[in-house]
């Protein structure tokens, strides 16, 4: 299995990253926290089960663990440390970071986060549902975000964070509803 | 009584920022954004990766074990089995009794054999396949209640701690007597963090790991011995740590990645898959109880028998104490005026047993709860009617003698929870039923049930123990600086912690250092819902002799006697007697805040925090134990498919009391989490065990609530201020954990009839 060292290239929050000496095998979930040192996805299962590395290749929300890294070479990925708020692109340095999305506020604001260990995966999916559904009724998010475990919270906080995000983006009147 | 059931946008984070407030976590906008170091997160030059082997079987001696192969492949730097370990063999919380690694048997499934360093994690993987083991497999001892009398497997015997409590008289009946036996599965503590670690060398012999603990102080002991070094060799750091619930309070990984470290004098990480996780922490113990109340009547508890036998696994963890929990909250939040209580802890080739929150009061709550139904049912009583009849007040006695001096709102936990309203019935989406989206079930056969529970605990530790903390504040330039060891381990310390020194000394801006034994004595552990009272408490009194120092200060400067300047609870300093000589000197009246007051000179003080003392129990199980008790009541109402046995779990109301509410959001979501937690025992959480093999150690196969699980959680905090803890605050975070499964079952009783005695329910217990 470690048959050689691979030599590919991802692009992740819009930057084109050099992947070199991997091993061929290694995950999306790898490279990324351990080569290219993006550790905002989590390492909670390995196995696709809890959600807690949940990124964005393409555009679709996908279990970095279970992605082989160099297959996911020429898609356009996104993880955590690269969601911008409505307005600014992906990758954006000045902004990456520094100012949070309205999902990342409301997690904050509303006690979405305890330990933590599920949050960024929890955003990152968040994020994915409020994009395809912009008014997601209650059992909607339940069922949205049931790929995401979280151990601390029961959910309550993270549901009253999504339903926070969504009352803001239906009311925001300089921005339709679900634009980011 | 606070509603926490206001809308959310009311309950969001405030910027106050003071006891009471609800500012956001310190820690949060970091968590966020990924960019919180968790200790799977951490990495340094030069860094192997650590990887553990483990004993495939229950029971065996283990012969010959040729590490050679493994060191042959290229990339692996070391191997270390228990000839390498320098200091003491063995480690444990209360006893030492659990290897470093197995030397001649292994006693548990998952049981550390050796250990490898490599370069990288497949290279450590490859390395323990070429391990070679030889095995002699022996038969494994699995039943808990037998083990007192099996040959005993391990030197210190099978019977970790019997205790029994013999209150009033014994021998007295009543005029009902209801009998039951009931079964409690193992539950994982399942927090998703990994047990991770980062171990670097200091090149003197000497070696730092930031790790995921509970409770850095008594790590670094356990460690140090271990290790045979001076403790000061030994300094451990706080990682970022994802979830605890009671499964970070044993050493796991700790020992292992210091030897490998230090053996290849680099810097080495361990972090377990999710299947080494199951295997690499303690579990809840599993419990058989059986139980017979006697009462008149009328409904009045005459006496309570019970026997309780908790499998404790292969070594003892912390399981004499939750054993003694086991027996002291065996008859509930109740008047039991005369009692017998026989609570074993024995061990067994199943995989180790401790700390999970809730903490020995789980397993009997489900017990003693499932009683007061049928008493109920016997009597025909209402359920509800007949625990508060019983229902246990300040100045009650409980069965080991020890008399509540402390509040205990058990009648106003139980009508707060009957207050709340009942849910709708379960509308046309599939995910409002039994089964979810992948099953239907058939909406004219589902079933809904109400049913209700009561349950308590002690907070901080008992039995004599004297579990302090230290804390140290410094004021200057208007931030204040707390130092303390407390494990942040999701909880919310770090925001209580500020809230408490903005409120002492009048500050906006508070810095929490991070948690390491080089900067601060111990903080005790992050467990028995402790923190908030104990280092809450060490936080409060260090910021009080900041604030006195300051008091002191400005009445020097000012030339008036320090007497003439009171300091409030509000953080301010005021003249006593305002318009009167002196005391303002001569600038007037003064009402500053201690910060303001500060000003740029530095004010440094350090406090350690103690509870008063408490006694163990005696040869009767007499003593006064504990510190203080936190009540809950939990209704649940569930539909049941009954043709498929499956329960969604619609709606679960609290009334919890609380002392006083420092911080409403992450008050309420202790609640919801501790909620989920008692729900997910109650329908699905559990580690099966064949013969001492665990069978499902996975999230494939373990099941936790998702958010299509998790009820609807209302709501109420009785606020009654307890004697003694800072604010008045109790700690919140394992009540909603004891009683919630009880009702749960209760409330599946009531919709199917079946008389369920064993959690987790399984479908094939109701069809």
């Amino acid at each position: 299995m470690n048959g050689g060292a691979g030599v590919y290239e991802l692009v992740v929050n819009g930057v084109a990253r050099a992947v070199e000496g991997a091993h061929p095998g290694d995950s999306l979930l790898h490279v990324l926290r351990d080569r290219l040192g993006l550790p905002g996805a989590k390492n909670a299962c390995e196995q696709g089960e809890c959600g807690s590395c949940s990124v964005l290749v393409d555009g679709a929300l996908v279990c970095a663990c279970l992605e082989l890294a160099e297959a996911a070479a020429g898609c356009a990925i996104t993880t955590v440390e690269g969601l911008t708020p409505a307005g600014s692109e992906p990758g954006d340095a000045a902004l990456a970071g520094d100012v949070l999305t309205d999902v990342q506020q409301a997690m904050v604001e509303a006690g979405g986060v305890q330990c933590g260990f599920c949050t960024p995966g929890v955003v990152v999916a968040v994020h994915d549902l409020l994009a395809r559904v912009p008014d997601p009724a209650p059992h909607e998010v339940r069922e949205a975000l049931a790929g995401n475990l979280c151990r601390c919270t029961g959910y309550g906080r993270i549901l009253a964070a999504v339903e926070q995000v969504v009352t803001v983006r239906s009311s925001a009147t300089m921005t339709p509803p679900g634009a980011r | 009584m606070t509603d926490l059931q206001a809308p959310p946008s009311r309950r969001g984070g405030s910027a106050g920022g003071h006891v009471g407030d609800s500012p956001i976590r310190p820690d949060g906008v970091p968590k966020v954004q990924g960019r919180f170091a968790f200790a799977s997160d951490l990495q340094a030059d030069g860094m192997l990766w650590g990887r553990t082997l483990r004993s495939p079987h229950p029971h065996a001696r283990v012969g010959a074990l040729d590490v050679g192969p493994a060191l042959a492949i290229p990339g692996v730097s070391c191997v270390v089995t228990a000839d390498d370990v320098p200091g003491a063999a063995t480690y444990g919380l209360i006893a030492s009794d659990q290897p470093v690694f197995a030397r001649d048997v292994v006693r548990f499934v998952g049981e550390p054999v050796a250990a490898v360093a490599a370069d990288h994690p497949d290279t450590a993987r490859r390395a323990l396949d070429a391990i070679a083991v030889r095995y002699e497999v022996l038969p494994p001892l699995v039943d808990a209640a037998a083990a007192a009398d099996a040959p005993s497997i391990h030197p210190d015997g099978n019977v970790i701690r019997r205790i029994v409590i013999d209150h009033g008289d014994t021998t007295a009946t009543g005029d009902v007597v209801v009998e039951g036996s009931y079964e409690v599965g193992m539950q994982d503590q399942a927090f998703l963090g990994p047990e991770s670690g980062l171990a670097v060398p200091d090149g003197e012999g000497g070696v730092d790991l930031w790790v995921a603990t509970q409770w850095l102080h008594e790590d670094r002991d356990q460690v140090a011995a271990c290790l045979g070094l001076a403790p000061d060799a030994v300094r451990l750091h706080l990682g970022g740590v994802g979830g605890a619930f009671g499964g970070r309070e044993d050493v796991s990984m700790q020992v292992h990645a210091c030897l490998l470290a230090l053996a290849a004098g680099r810097p080495v990480k361990m972090s377990y898959l999710r299947d080494e996780s199951f295997l690499g922490h303690v579990h809840r113990h599993p419990a058989r109880l059986h139980y017979r109340h006697h009462a008149t009547k009328a409904g009045d508890l005459v006496k309570v028998e019970a026997e309780v036998v908790l499998d404790g696994g292969a070594y003892a963890s912390s399981s004499a104490a939750v054993i003694a929990n086991a027996a002291r909250f065996a008859c509930g939040p109740y008047r039991v005026p005369n009692a017998r209580i026989e609570a074993v802890a024995a061990r067994t080739n199943n995989p180790p047993c401790g700390a999970m929150r809730g903490f020995g009061a789980v397993q009997v709550c489900f017990a003693h709860e499932s009683q007061m139904d049928r008493l109920a049912a016997r009597l025909r009583l209402d359920p509800v009617e007949l625990r508060l009849r019983n229902a246990l007040g300040t100045g009650d006695v409980l069965p080991t003698g020890q008399r509540i001096t402390g509040t205990a709102p058990v009648a106003e936990c139980i009508r707060a929870a009957a207050a709340h309203p009942l849910p709708p019935p379960a509308g046309p989406q599939l995910l409002e039923r039994p089964g979810g989206t992948g099953r239907t079930d058939d909406p004219a056969r589902t079933r809904r049930g109400v049913g209700f529970a009561v349950g308590f605990k002690n907070l901080l530790y008992s039995e004599g123990f004297d579990d302090t903390s230290e804390a140290r504040v410094r004021l200057a330039g208007g931030v204040a600086t707390v130092t303390c060891a407390v494990a942040e381990v999701g909880q919310g310390f770090v925001t209580v912690a500020g809230q408490i020194a903005r409120t002492a000394l009048g500050c906006d801006a508070v810095v929490i250092e991070p948690a390491t034994t080089v900067t601060a004595g111990s903080a005790g552990s992050s467990s028995a819902s402790r923190q908030t009272w104990m280092s809450g408490g060490a936080v409060l009194q260090a910021c009080r002799l900041v604030a006195d120092q300051v008091r002191a200060d400005l009445a020097r400067r000012l030339g008036v006697a320090p007497e003439s300047l009171a300091l409030g609870d509000d953080g301010r300093i005021r003249s006593l007697s305002a318009g009167r000589g002196g005391d303002g000197g001569a600038q007037g009246p003064v009402d500053v805040t201690v910060a303001e007051a500060a000003g740029d000179r530095v004010f440094t003080a350090s406090a350690v925090h103690r509870h008063r003392p408490t006694v163990p129990l005696d040869d009767h199980g007499q003593g006064d134990a504990d510190v203080s008790y936190a009540f809950a009541a939990h209704r649940a109402v569930v539909d049941v498919d009954p043709d498929l046995g499956l329960v969604r779990v619609v709606q679960v109301a609290t009334g919890q009391d609380v002392g006083k509410v420092l911080h409403p959001v992450q008050v309420i979501g202790q609640i919801e989490g501790g909620i989920a937690q008692g729900v997910g025992l109650a329908v699905m959480e559990e580690i099966v065990l064949d013969r001492g093999l665990v069978r499902n150690p996975s999230f494939t196969d373990y099941l936790v609530p998702t958010a299509a699980d998790a009820p609807e959680v209302l709501a109420t905090c009785i606020e009654q201020p307890e004697p003694g803890a800072p604010f008045g605050a109790k700690g919140v975070g394992e009540p909603p954990t004891i009683s919630s499964t009880p009702a749960v079952v209760a409330a599946i009783r009531d919709a199917t009839g079946v008389d369920v005695t064993r959690v987790p329910v399984r479908p094939w217990d109701l069809v």
